[in-house]
């Protein structure tokens, strides 16, 4: 028990959990466009893991590493591209395409990551993000070490988490995309292009998605290996019906998550790692988010016109 | 001035000549027609006859084939509904497309501003529309949320959304099949403040007495072709009808009759709301032998919950069923069908069928796990196909035969086979809900004699319609619902239309909100 006091009051713990939060934020938000738009996105696993393999090697063959998360970005909206065709004009079912997309997304990623490095056993590094040392605050007892030596784009997922839902919320944009996941016809009906909006979310949610997968090779590991994104795109899937469609409290989830995680990687390290099986510490945090969704998702509003493919002018 | 600015300014839309196909279905064929400004037309025309095809032709839903739109003597791209918007064009659709989620002012404001501005704010918006409501007489709350409003606000809402962008000309798809005569009333009210204000109006209807109400001229269509064109003034509902039909149509008479035994009581039966849908409160009523009980009332006041309740699928929560003289032990569907209830389903496409099954099956859909259709746990198919082709014959069911999937009939045919699949085991209680909506007046005619028919033979039937003049024309007693609560039954022709609508809009009840 004080144990895990010990583990909740420790600044490194915090930090760890801002840290891990990060990726899920930016792949969420992606989620949450898409599905506010009317359009659920399972190609969310294989968009993070060619964001974190495009993003890598980008800055592996030199560009900086901003310019890797905007390799990473364009080449999750081409993913994104095909998705939204065949979903939005082709209305094909979003479950099946979804899941093609994912299969197809992530064996593309480890063929070409075998062609571009054909005779590499183990994993090249690159150098990654830094933490930024913020004058003066980082020098603040305990906040400081949370909040002020994270890098720079664990700063940019938070700030993407308050601009998408300054977007949804306050700006006629962001009506018309809730409009099109809520009755597609009333978009229509005024004028607007459901195709063109919905598409739009879907490619622009695609790009945050592949960020979120190319923060994990180049803010928070080094090298790309195939197993790195492990589930944490259905994750933010399951993120998205915890969040009741919210970019706040969706964000809120993913922070929950990232603490339940980190909290397990500790545990393992008292003397209670040392009784209990490692896995049970790694189911861990699934099964609380599990609890958490029943819980939390009950009342949750679902938006009315989710996974309904609109064809104009049929009858 | 030349000829052809003198004739822009004498018809705000002109139509020309618009055609539109959807595969074999010729649903207009060479349509034309102008409107003045001020004016109201009215476009009449049966289920079918294609005036919605035309009017989405217009907002620009559906590409014409052939033929041309002029707005305000502009030529008005084809498919593109923000030019029609943005030419003055303003539809409220039959099925309201607003988003249910969203409040009453995002709804109106929605594609209103550029998408990648950052918007005029809400209070501006908050306080035009407050003062649009005021103007046309549109009571709204701007910050409810959509789903929490009535019908009746809902259609408010669809016609602000067109004053809200300056429609000039407001085209209303059936604005009335959804209202009580109180809010019929209303709605004239706010066309009339309209026309006053300068808009034009196109009005599509199949009743005849709001055609002649709020119409100046009348452009019947039948099949897809304009067959007429009358002026409101020097017409009456007789000749709008047989020019609407093409000829005359005998409706069929319902003769009132001596009541049987009582078949069915329910003795103060209240249910639970079931999510949006109204349960029931303190319902007691008989359904008799020989006799049909017509259910008046605005969709959604609990005719559901009690549909339900007499089928068996719901349960009273208080109070008790009696069927037969005894109380069941377990009321459920299986039951029902025991007791010889019968039920034409609310939606024939969704509740009352299987789309991609074939007329056999369907025709054996209720009755299937008995015999002569199974026997010890297997299907006789040739029992069913020999009942599937009885009921064809019968009922004059237009089809290629009993393996015709049953999505390709039209809905007057499917009706037919659904009707056909109620009446022929002779049931008992029948329970019609929505009988003929969406259906011709020939099909009308035919179900309504059909049901006569099962009276007469000593059925009960409990009929459940928003379409007054339905339940007025065929009911022995009538009684109206609002809020769950059912009225007392009044008889046949006690009760004016007006009267009804009173009760439909909740007044006359006792105990009002304590009831339950």
């Amino acid at each position: 028990m004080t144990d895990l006091i010990d583990i909740l009051i420790s600044a490194s713990f915090w930090a760890a959990v801002i840290r891990i939060a990060s990726p899920l934020i930016l792949a969420t938000m992606g989620e949450l466009i898409c599905e506010r738009a009317g359009i659920l996105n399972l190609g969310i696993e294989g968009i993070m893991v060619v964001g974190a393999f495009t993003g890598w090697l980008a800055v592996y063959q030199g560009m900086p590493l901003w310019g890797g998360v905007a390799v990473a970005m364009a080449a999750g909206m081409l993913f994104g591209l095909l998705h939204a065709t065949l979903t939005i004009p082709f209305g094909l079912s979003q479950h099946v395409v979804g899941l093609g997309v994912t299969l197809l997304a992530t064996s593309t990623s480890s063929f070409a990551y075998r062609l571009a490095l054909p005779e590499v056993t183990s994993p090249p590094k690159i150098v990654p993000f830094q933490p930024l040392d913020v004058p003066v605050f980082s020098d603040i007892p305990f906040l400081g070490e949370v909040l002020f030596t994270q890098t720079a784009f664990t700063w940019f997922a938070f700030t993407v988490a308050v601009l998408v839902s300054l977007v949804l919320f306050r700006t006629p944009l962001g009506l018309a995309i809730r409009a099109a996941g809520e009755n597609p016809s009333a978009v229509e009906a005024q004028g607007l292009s459901v195709t063109g909006l919905r598409m739009g979310a879907v490619i622009v949610g695609s790009g945050l998605m592949a960020m979120g997968g190319a923060f994990l090779t180049l803010s928070a590991f080094s090298s790309f290996f195939f197993e790195m994104v492990n589930g944490r795109g259905w994750i933010c899937v399951a993120l998205v019906v915890f969040g009741a469609w919210m970019p706040g409290k969706a964000a809120l989830g993913a922070i929950l998550f990232a603490a339940f995680d980190a909290l397990q990687i500790r545990l393992q390290q008292t003397p209670l790692g040392a009784d209990l099986p490692y896995q049970v510490f790694l189911m861990a945090p699934y099964v609380l988010s599990i609890l958490a969704l029943i819980l939390m998702s009950r009342r949750a509003e679902v938006p009315a016109a989710l996974m309904t493919a609109y064809n104009k002018g049929e009858r | 001035m030349t000829d052809k600015n003198a004739q822009a300014e004498e018809f705000v839309l002109r139509l020309d000549g618009i055609s539109k196909r959807f595969g074999a279905l010729t649903a207009n064929s060479g349509i034309s027609l102008g409107l003045r400004r001020g004016e109201v037309i009215a476009l009449l025309g049966e289920n079918g006859a294609g005036k919605t095809t035309l009017m989405n032709i217009l907002f620009g839903h559906y590409v014409a084939d052939e033929g041309t739109v002029e707005v305000f003597g502009e030529p008005l791209p084809p498919g593109n509904p923000r030019a029609a918007l943005a030419a003055g064009v303003g539809m409220v659709h039959q099925h309201f497309t607003l988003a249910d989620n969203l409040s009453v002012i995002d709804n109106i404001t929605l594609g209103t501003e550029s998408l990648w501005s950052r918007g005029n704010g809400r209070a501006a918006a908050r306080a035009r529309i407050k003062a649009l409501s005021r103007d046309f007489g549109l009571a709204v709350h701007p910050d409810a949320r959509v789903g929490s409003l009535s019908v009746g606000e809902r259609q408010r809402v669809e016609i602000l959304k067109a004053l809200y962008r300056d429609a000039r000309i407001l085209i209303l798809d059936e604005p009335t099949a959804v209202l009580t005569p109180q809010e019929t009333d209303a709605l004239f009210d706010t066309l009339r403040r309209a026309i006053a204000a300068g808009l034009s109006i196109i009005f599509i209807s199949h009743k005849l007495h709001e055609v002649i109400a709020i119409a100046d001229r009348c452009i019947v269509l039948r099949h897809g072709k304009v067959v007429g064109e009358v002026d409101t003034h020097s017409t009456d509902r007789a000749k709008l009808a047989s020019m609407m039909v093409g000829g005359e149509i005998a409706l069929p008479e319902a003769e009132a009759r001596a009541p049987g035994p009582a078949l069915l009581r329910l003795n103060h039966v209240s249910t639970r709301a079931k999510g949006t849908a109204t349960g029931l409160r303190q319902v007691t009523l008989d359904l008799c032998s020989g006799q049909i009980i017509g259910l008046a009332g605005v969709s959604g006041n609990g005719q559901a919950a009690l549909a339900d309740l007499v089928s068996g699928l719901v349960r009273p929560d208080q109070g008790s069923i009696e069927i037969g003289g005894r109380q069941p032990i377990v009321w459920s569907p299986r039951e029902a069908l025991r007791h010889r209830i019968a039920r034409i389903p609310e939606d024939r496409h969704k509740t009352g069928t299987i789309s991609d099954f074939n007329l056999t099956e369907n025709a054996v859909l209720e009755g299937y796990s008995c015999p002569p259709f199974s026997r010890r746990g297997w299907m006789n198919w040739r029992a069913a196909e020999s009942f599937a082709k009885d009921i064809i014959a019968k009922y004059d069911v237009r089809c290629q035969g009993p393996a015709q999937r049953i999505r390709l009939l039209s809905g007057g045919n499917m009706q037919k086979l659904i009707l056909g699949r109620v009446l022929e085991p002779t049931p008992k209680i029948i329970l019609a809900n929505q009988p003929v909506r969406g259906l011709d007046v020939g099909a009308i005619a035919y179900v309504h004699s059909r049901l006569i028919a099962a009276r007469d033979a000593g059925a009960a039937v409990l009929l459940i319609s928003e379409d007054l003049d339905e339940i007025q024309s065929l009911s022995d007693v009538i009684h109206v619902m609002s809020e769950g609560r059912l009225s007392p039954g009044f008889a046949r022709g006690s009760m004016t239309a007006a009267e009804l609508g009173l009760w439909m809009a909740g007044q006359g009840f006792e105990g009002g909100e304590d009831a339950a």
